[in-house]
Order: C-alpha cells, then structure tokens, then sequence
C-alpha cells in the first residue's frame, strides 16, 4: 500500500512527529478525533453516507473514508469492514463495487442479506447512514490486468457479482469494454443486483454480451452448459466468482481441459459452525507451520510442541499474555465451550483449542 | 501443607471449596453472556471524558502564570492521568475490553501514560502479581523490593529507612511502577541474565525519555515566557497522580485482614482454591461511584482478582453476589473505608522497620504452617518460565 495522502508532505509528516511526541503515547489522531471521527489513521475508518437498495434484500453502502484511505484499489479488490453490533466489532470482507478514485471521495460495497448472515443482515436493514465503521485497506487479486486481454468471461452467481461491477465499470469509464461476455446466475429477476445497468451496458457496447439466468426457472448453470451460452470459452480469460459449489464445478470443468492457468477465482466462504469438528491443522503464523492438532490439545500446547515461540503467562486464562489474533478458521475455547471465529479476533492460545482448520496470526 | 489448613478455610469441606468455586464460575459466566452495548458505552464514555480533560488541563496551562489557572490546569491534568492509569489503561491491558474486538481498545496495543512500558507490566502485573498474589518470594507486589511487608519475611537493619522508602516510594511511585518486572532481588543476588536486563533497561529508558519531553520539555517550552509555571505545574500532576495510585494500589493488598502466603500453598493448587487465594490476598474499600472511578473500580479488589478480565464497570454489581457467598460459607471479606485501610497499611509499614520481636502481631498477615519457613534466601526470586518474554523485552 502506497503513504496514505497526508503523509506525503514532509511539512505535514514533521508536524506530526511533533504531535506525536506532544500526546505520547497516544496520537494526534486519537483527541482529533474526538471532534470528528474521521480524522484518525490510528485505524482506518469510515462513515456509512448513504444506503441503496438494489434488490429485496441487497444494498450498496457508501461510505466516506477518513483519513488515511488512498482510494487507488484495484476494480475487483475487496475491503474489510468492521462494524459495531451490540459493543463488538464484527469483520466481513466485500468486494468494492465502485471504480477507484472517481465516484466522489467515497467508496460503494454491495452486500446480500444472507439468510443465516446475521451480519450481512444488519448492514442490509439496520446500519443508518452517519454510522463510523472501521475498515480495512483494499485487497485480493480478482483484478484485471490492465490493457485487459482481448478475450474475457465472467462467470457469476449471485452476489458474486459485485467485484465483477467494479471490474465493467471501469472499463466502462475508459469507453472501451473489449470482447466481453458475462454469464450472471440469479434466482430470478428480482434477485439480480445490478440488473438494468448491466442491460444498459450490453445495449451501448456491442462488444459486451449478457446471458441473464434465472435458476428458479431453469437450474443452476452446469459446467458443460457452458458450451451452449458461451461456445468459445476455451479462449477466454475467464474470472469466476459466486457460490463454492459453482466456482468448485468451474475449476474442475478448467482443469480437465488443461485450462486451469485460464481461470481466476474469488471464493466468498465463511467457515461453518457446526459444533462438532473438533481439532484440526492449525497454521501458526501466515505461512508458518501447521500441524496436526486434536481437540483436546491447546493452541499454546501445540504451538510450542511445534517449536513455535509463543508468549505465555498463567496458562489458566487470566492474564491474556498470549493473546494472538486468528487469521482464519475456528477455535473453541475450553472453559465454556464457546466458538470463536471471527477474522482478527483475538484468542487465548491457553485456553482454546482448534475447532477445524485454523490460522493465527503471529 | 495443603491449602486447606489455611485458617480460615479449615472449617471447609473441599466439596464445599469446589462448590465455591463453581458459584463463582457462574458469575463469570453470567457476566460474560451480558456483555454488551452498555459497557461499551460506559468504556467509550470515560475514555472520551479522560482526554477531554486532559486536553482541557494542557490548554489551561498556557496561562500557568496565573495561580488560579495553574491550580485547575494542574487538577485537570492530573486527574486526567489518574483516570487513565487507573479505570483505563490498567483495566484495558488486563484485556477486560478485549471482548469488543476493537483494535484501538485492546490488551495487545494499549500503551498508557506512565513511565512503565505496557509489555513489562503486562507480564509483571497480569500474571506475576495476578497469578501469585501475595506469595512471598513470587510477588513482587509485596512491598516492591523495596518495603518489608509481612512478618515472614527477614528483618535487616536497611528496613529502619522504611518510613522513608514508603514516602520516596509514594512520591515517585510511577518510576517504582517502571522498575515493576526488572526484579530488583535478583538482580541483587547476580542472577538476572544480563542481556534481558539491558534490554528492558532500553525500553523503560525511552518511555521515561518520551514521558518526560512531552511533560517537561515540550509544553512547558510551548508556553514561552511560563516555562517554569507549567513544568511545575506538570511536575506536580505527576506526583499527584504517584500518591493517588500509590496508595489505592497498596490499599489492596497489605489492610489487615489481607493474607500473604508462600510457596507451600501453592502446591497441587486447584483452580477453586485459587479463587479462595484470591478472596483471603486482597482487601476491597467503601466509598461512592466517583471515588471508584478514579481508583479504576480497585475498590472492588477482591472482585477485580477472581476476575481480572471482566470489565471494571460490573465489579459493583458482582461484589453483591461475591459478599453473599462469603457470608454463606464464613469467609472473610475485607473491607473499610479508605482512611482506614490505608491506615492499617501505613502502620504494618511502620511496625515492620523494626524487628519483630519489638512489635506485637495484629492479625496475622501470614497463614499459619506446619514446616519450618524457608528463609528469604531460600525462595525463588521470581518465577522464570517467560516463553518468548526474554527475546520479545526489546520492542
């Protein structure tokens, strides 16, 4: 991530040195703040400007970023997006659906109410717009290079459509959509984000071609369909986003082809819980090392059979000295059997044990 | 010796000590599951509060030559750095505010305005102190290397100072807090690993450097022509808020009535037994919200070391239910007004510069043993076993 705007100026970093050591240790940011919460790059945040309904049951938040966003994402990166929920943040990742830089000094997420998402819920029907959230910088390489290749396929399902909307914006902004088709499952009408302006585009650039499906009335797109709606798919870069069970169908159709190299992914998934798994490979560390760990075995106790270093103090849950944050997956603390399981959240490693496959960050 | 011939616990079966234990489970639990929007507000609240107060304090200051803006600049000011030592900055490192996973309220980051670097208490305060509470020979709490605090522990001629300690301890109490995880004793005895101790040396270097340009340096140098005003005026918030937290940290553990152990109590020490430890070590006082407030709920003592990571703002209401089951099970539970518990403490102080045998034992601050004591020598320095502690001192 490139220096955030303000701290380009050097007369503008050197006041801030000052202020620094004026509010050790605290920052400038943090009683700036408190006049208008958007002027801190402690953590990046945001505030929610408006909120659009697309369909029944989705809506794009735009948001204003504070200080310390740089608005040079890439079409068809997601953000993070934390929100407060009876006193506790809640992150989620979303693709950004706006075009970088353009719209105004703010960015657009499109979000679906999920049926069991009670987060995705909230952000549909309960966020009113002058609420502050916290977000994280744009990331993710569901992106296209730029020139775009001459060839291209997006194959989506459902909200699998936002980072995608980003991607034909923009090139829509530059007038000039290359040879472009855009295969979009919903289950019906009603149920297609960005419907008619996807038709708009198709009318202005002949070279844009939209097959609308509507699975409750003809099923879901099966892999070898794919010869009916778009017989050269062989030559086309392809960018698939949307439900596992159709990105897993799409690879495999890639793979037997000898086509893998061709396909770019982005997978939306959210480790279930099911209350029942129990151990499983933790990771310590982003790329660190992972080892096989049953249910029983704490995090701390296997970390350091592992020869990782961890921090530690009581063993026994009081003193959260070795707290780490959870990259992915899930874990269960034993003293209460509760789950954890949000990206970032922080865990005890002496009291929690891996409930599947899990990260943490170290 | 086992827990159980503590004195005030041998009336207790050890299904009743478990049973005990349980209850007090229960109530960790219950406020657990209610954390919620009420105390985030309640945290949010006081943090806004606290640096409002402290931006007030400094602007007040530019006018330090006039006495009367001094006096209400320096009040501000140091109140301002009691609230964020004490409600803020001790309860958000014990991770109490962790459950809101928010990064700028969290355990892992928290820094606070004191010399003390964040990561050193974290370990010397959060386990050390909260692990072994009033251990002789693992806490270093009990009289901070410095003060003789119990009668179990060896009288030296040194300790005829101790009034004098205790004062110099009061007045710069924020720099005793700083030498907190270095372990005086054994750096006394030669066996503290060099490496680590130039290393935390380091850390504890800087933040006293940052502390003291900000306060005696930048601001006052702001103020022009006032220099002196205001740096005395910072000088003076410092020592106050030293004093103020000084003695409500001492009014916890060492009011008679608050029990020191050693080591043979610790053995095959369940977790029930730990929470009775925990009940018989500490002392709680009387007083009314705000004064809970600027002592970060450690009025609630008691309450705050069977659960150090629940958030401050409920320890009034779990003192309601932690009173009863004592009650219950003939437990001690021991309480008083401020005055009174610091007087108690001021005067073991006093007594215990001079050698037992001069002065009588009100209450026995020492549970009773079968085995001969271990002398001072005897005695761990300090528990050892720090994981990456050593290597990660340096940040």
């Amino acid at each position: 991530m490139t220096a955030p705007l303000i701290e380009r100026s050097s007369a503008v970093r050197r006041l801030r040195q000052l202020g620094k050591a004026m509010t050790t240790p605290l920052l400038p940011d943090d009683y700036l703040a408190l006049i208008n919460p958007l002027w801190s790059q402690r953590e990046l945040r945001g505030r929610v400007e408006k909120v659009v309904p697309e369909t029944e049951n989705a809506a794009t938040l735009v948001i204003r970023p504070g200080w310390g966003w740089t608005f040079d994402h890439a079409p068809g990166q997601y953000i993070g997006i934390g929100v407060e929920i009876d006193g506790r943040y809640h992150w989620r990742s979303y693709s950004l659906s706006s075009v970088p830089l353009v719209e105004g000094k703010t960015v657009s997420i499109t979000v679906k109410a999920m049926p069991e998402g009670f987060l995705s819920d909230h952000l549909v029907n309960g966020l009113e717009p002058g609420t502050i959230v916290r977000l994280a910088a744009p990331q993710g390489d569901f992106t296209v290079p730029d020139p775009p290749p001459a060839k291209m396929l997006f194959l989506v399902g459902g909200s699998g459509i936002t980072p995608v909307m980003s991607i034909l914006r923009t090139l829509d902004r530059r007038d000039s959509i290359p040879d472009a088709v855009l295969v979009y499952s919903a289950r019906n009408e009603d149920d297609m984000m960005f419907v008619h302006e996807l038709r708009v585009l198709a009318l202005r650039y002949q070279s844009f071609t939209f097959y609308e499906r509507f699975t409750d009335a003809d099923g879901m797109l099966t892999a070898d369909q794919l010869d009916d709606v778009c017989p050269d798919w062989a030559e086309r870069t392809t960018w698939a986003c949307g439900p596992a069970g159709m990105l897993d169908a799409f690879t495999q159709h890639y793979e037997t082809y000898g086509l893998s190299d061709q396909i770019h992914v982005e997978r939306f998934t959210l480790a279930t819980a099911d209350g029942s798994a129990a151990g499983g490979e933790v990771t310590f560390g982003v790329g660190g090392p992972t080892v096989d760990v049953d249910g029983a075995t704490t995090l701390l106790e296997a970390g350091e059979k592992a020869g990782v270093n961890m921090l530690f103090g009581c063993r026994m849950g009081i003193c959260h000295t070795c707290d780490v944050p959870l990259a992915s997956g899930r874990v269960r603390d034993l003293r209460n059997g509760d789950e954890h399981g949000e990206p970032g959240e922080y865990i005890q490693t002496c009291v929690s044990v891996a409930a599947g496959d899990c990260t943490l960050s170290l | 010796m086992a827990f159980s011939d503590v004195r005030e616990y041998t009336h207790l079966s050890d299904e009743e000590i478990e049973a005990i234990g349980a209850e007090l489970d229960e109530i960790r639990r219950e406020v657990e599951a209610s954390r919620g929007q009420a105390d985030r507000d309640y945290v949010t609240r006081v943090i806004t509060l606290q640096r409002r107060l402290a931006a007030a304090g400094r602007i007040t200051l530019f006018a330090s030559f006039f006495p009367p803006a001094w006096l209400i600049g320096t009040l501000m000011l140091g109140s301002a750095k009691i609230l964020e030592n004490m409600e803020i900055g001790h309860n958000t490192m014990h991770g109490q505010w962790d459950w809101m996973n928010d990064p700028e309220i969290h355990s892992s980051n928290w820094e606070w305005d004191t010399t003390q670097p964040a990561e050193q208490w974290k370990h010397s305060h959060n386990y050390i102190h909260h692990q072994f509470t009033n251990v002789l020979g693992h806490d270093n709490d009990v009289g901070y290397g410095i003060l003789r605090m119990s009668r179990d522990q060896k009288w030296t001629p040194y300790n005829l100072g101790q009034p004098i300690y205790n004062f110099m301890l009061a007045a710069f109490f924020e720099y005793g807090v700083a030498l907190h995880d270095l372990d005086i004793e054994s750096i006394r005895k030669g066996e503290k690993d060099p490496k680590l101790l130039k290393k935390q040396l380091k850390q504890i270097g800087d933040k006293i450097g940052k502390q003291a340009l900000k306060d005696y340096v930048m601001f006052p140098a702001l103020t022009g022509p006032f220099f002196l005003q205001t740096l005395t005026a910072n000088f003076t918030a410092n020592i106050m808020r030293n004093f103020w937290s000084y003695m409500i940290i001492f009014c916890g553990h060492f009011p008679d009535g608050a029990v020191h152990f050693t080591e043979e109590e610790l053995e095959d020490e369940t977790r029930a037994e730990w929470y009775l430890r925990q009940m018989l070590g500490s002392a709680n006082f009387d007083g009314g919200k705000f004064l809970h407030l600027m002592s970060g709920q450690l009025g609630y003592q008691i309450e705050h070391h069977l659960f150090p990571d629940l958030p401050s703002n409920r320890y009034a209401a779990i003192s309601v239910k932690v009173k009863d089951i004592c009650k219950r099970y003939d437990i001690p539970y021991t309480t008083g007004p401020l005055y009174k518990q610091y007087g108690q403490t001021l005067r073991t102080i006093m007594k215990l510069s001079l050698p037992n045998r001069r002065t009588s034992d009100n209450p026995a601050p020492v549970a009773p043993r079968e085995k001969r004591r271990l002398r001072d020598d005897e005695r761990p320095t300090r528990r050892s076993e720090l994981g990456k502690w050593s290597g990660a001192a340096s940040v």
